[in-house]
């Protein structure tokens, strides 16, 4: 049956045909009133509550994976922690190792020196000169009465004489004595100064240990916060763990573009090698054998900077023996160095190749073959350069991958917890949205239905009333068949 | 990371072992065959030095690992004899270079002794290409024909009967109006459609290119 002969089932008058439909529709909605609401409240349970239980199990996954990432942050802090305490107390080590353990010594010295200042300075005390025995008798001498005797004159002038001599003589002997003290004092000099500065140097050395011993200090304080998991070390992580993960991607990023600089380099050259015509799926030969060139670049660069251990990613590579350690050092920088010679030539071959094919371009156009210039070689050599020198840069993105690697982890948790979160909220809204729509679907449905409603509760509004009237009239009619009785 | 290891290591040597033989498995050829056939019959030797350009085109277009062959179009041209240089490039790009060299060499010798030939046989040329290009075993083939499409053949050979070029792309180029078709053009555009049913009805793709301008991405198709 056809929509128009449906709506015109009941007249050929349209408008009729509707009405009658419309009072035929809401006669049924009026009959099927009461289940119609059971299933439309039934239906907004069922969805609200299915979404209540998607968003339950939403927010414990995310409860969980926050967990989880509250512990791999702390581990990772821990770990770190634990890593620059050592490092610190390597320094202090090795502080201690060669300065103080030369502290025997030092202290000879400064003993050997202390007693050569002490001899010097005994030897340098103003000893003053003994008083002359025959004094006496010059003062003996000196009272004689002076008689005018020519004698005596003569004897206390001799005498005079020599008390001079002997007194300019004494000076003399004074002068020297102390002209040596003097030159004693100046030989003191370079030993006060070579232990001034050997105090000095240890003076440093303390100033130096104590330094380190306050970093240290700071730092098993951020170890004891770690260790505790409290809020704060938790967000500090958070926050350096995010900032290491975007600085350690751009450092990535620039290491991608030279390893694609790199690749420009070598994939040309290597169709010599390999061969210009292969394809594996539907890449060339050549730029696959470039890339695993790189790659290995990059991979030996890794191993080399674990044996190092500057990174830590491959923790096998860290717990091998020094000597072992040694080897692989050895071996990975003598790879590194060979592909970074290999790269060097190909870049050089490079651009041979790369010269022939223009001059055979011009040939072929017509065009004459233009004579290389005086400089041509600069190109050439800043090409052999780069080549020489990416791979050893390419080397060092084990240090930004290392961190990448590590701080993604917390980072990508904290994505997935977002998007967790996100979806619980949208689940729990789906499911309010729902019930709420049930609640107004019910009032729409009794919209449609509103004339019978009214009917009806008209009818259940007057039926009390009479019943009420219904019932007082007969109480009082009894009433007064009780009063006639009585009178 | 141990576990993770654990848990992840079947499906990574599931993807291994998936892509690895998809890898080598792949045997589709990315190389390029092209067989340019050139009309030398009467006046149209006057225009050898178009057809040398487009030679010098495709040779510097070409990749090693590429086949090019050119050939000439006379009376009976289902002939190796007719084919004046071929090859098949070196995957090495320095000896590829080398044979670009001696190929249009080969050429350049052969536009300064050319002579014409009385009839025009196309088709024959055709079925030649298609024979030499399905030898090499290019991935996607091409038949340029540097010609004016009118067919001429000597009496009692046989070329009515269809050619397969599924696989192929068939370019007409420098397709040069005759005298009669500035009386009736309508021979012209017959002559077009007569070649690209004969190409379309083989399999083949068929392609006009008048304007040697226009001639990047001639091999892209």
């Amino acid at each position: 049956m056809t929509y128009s002969k449906m709506l015109y089932l009941w007249s050929e008058n349209p408008g009729l045909s509707i009405f009658i439909w419309a009072i035929t529709a809401v006669a049924i909605l009026y009959a099927a009133r009461r289940q119609a609401h059971e299933l439309i409240l039934s239906v907004g349970r069922l969805v609200h509550k299915s979404m209540r239980l998607a968003a339950r199990s939403f927010i414990l996954a995310e409860k969980r994976l926050s967990a989880r990432n509250k512990e791999v942050l702390l581990a990772a802090g821990e770990e770190s922690a634990e890593r620059i305490i050592e490092r610190e107390f390597q320094r202090i080590n090795s502080t201690v190792a060669r300065d103080l353990s030369g502290y025997p010594t030092l202290q000879l010295e400064l003993r050997g020196q202390i007693k050569m200042i002490d001899n010097d300075y005994s030897a340098s005390a103003d000893v003053p000169p003994d008083p002359p025995g025959w004094t006496k008798a010059v003062e003996a001498v000196a009272n004689i009465p002076a008689s005018g005797d020519t004698m005596v004159a003569n004897l206390l002038g001799v005498i005079n004489k020599s008390v001079n001599k002997q007194h300019s003589e004494a000076m003399d002997d004074y002068r020297k004595a102390n002209g040596q003290r003097h030159s004693l004092l100046k030989k003191m000099l370079p030993y006060w100064r070579k232990m001034s500065n050997t105090l000095d140097e240890v003076d440093k050395t303390m100033a130096g240990l104590l330094e380190r011993s306050k970093v240290i200090d700071s730092k098993m304080e951020e170890y004891s916060q770690i260790r505790k998991g409290t809020d704060k070390a938790i967000r500090t992580l958070s926050s350096s763990s995010l900032t290491q993960f975007f600085v350690a991607g751009f450092v990535v990023l620039i290491a991608m573009g030279g390893a694609v600089i790199n690749f420009n380099l070598i994939a040309l050259p290597m169709s010599e090698m390999v061969g210009g015509g292969s394809y594996v799926g539907p890449f060339k030969m050549s730029n696959i054998a470039a890339m695993v060139i790189i790659l290995v670049e990059v991979a030996m660069g890794l191993f080399l900077l674990e044996s190092l251990r500057i990174t830590k990613l491959f923790p096998v590579i860290g717990a091998l023996d020094d000597r072992m350690r040694t080897k692989m050092i050895w071996i990975t920088f003598s790879i590194l160095f060979i592909l970074a010679s290999i790269e060097s030539s190909l870049a050089f071959m490079r651009d041979i190749i790369a010269a022939d094919m223009q001059a055979l371009r011009q040939s072929l156009s017509g065009s004459e073959v233009a004579a290389g210039a005086s400089g041509n070689w600069i190109p050439t050599a800043g090409q052999m350069v780069m080549g020489f020198i990416l791979p050893f840069a390419l080397a060092f993105v084990a240090i930004p991958l290392e961190s990448f690697v590590h701080s993604s982890r917390t980072v990508l948790g904290l994505v997935l917890v977002g998007i967790l979160r996100g979806f619980s909220f949208l689940l729990r809204f789906v499911g309010n949205i729902a019930k709420s729509t049930g609640g107004i679907l019910l009032k729409v449905y009794d919209l449609l239905v509103f004339a019978p409603l009214w009917i009806e509760h008209m009818i259940t509004k007057n039926k009390p009333e009479k019943e009420n009237q219904a019932i007082l009239k007969n109480k009082s009619n009894a009433n007064n068949i009780e009063g006639g009785k009585v009178a | 990371m141990k576990k993770f290891y654990k848990r992840n290591l079947k499906l990574i040597l599931t993807i291994i072992f998936t892509l690895v033989p998809i890898g080598c498995t792949d045997t589709t050829s990315h190389s390029k065959g092209v067989y340019l056939l050139m009309d030398t019959s009467g006046t149209y030797t006057k225009e050898i030095k178009k057809a040398q350009a487009i030679i010098n085109y495709l040779l510097g277009t070409l990749q090693p690992g590429d086949t090019l062959a050119v050939a000439r179009v006379d009376s009976a041209s289902f002939s190796e004899k007719d084919i004046i240089a071929k090859g098949t490039f070196d995957s090495r790009p320095s000896v590829a270079n080398e044979q670009k060299r001696k190929f249009r060499q080969k050429v350049d010798d052969f536009a300064k002794k050319v002579k014409g030939s009385a009839y025009t046989d196309i088709s024959g040329g055709m079925l030649q290409a298609v024979e030499y290009l399905n030898e090499a075993g290019s991935g996607k083939k091409y038949i340029f024909i540097f010609s004016d499409l009118k067919e001429e053949i000597k009496k009692g050979h046989i070329r009515d009967f269809p050619i397969q070029l599924q696989g192929y792309s068939v370019v007409a180029l420098n397709v040069t109006k005759l005298r009669t078709d500035q009386v009736d053009p309508r021979e012209y555009l017959d002559r077009l459609a007569m070649w690209e049913k004969k190409v379309t009805d083989g399999g083949g793709k068929w392609k006009v290119v008048n304007d040697l301008e226009r001639l990047e991405g001639i091999l892209g198709g």
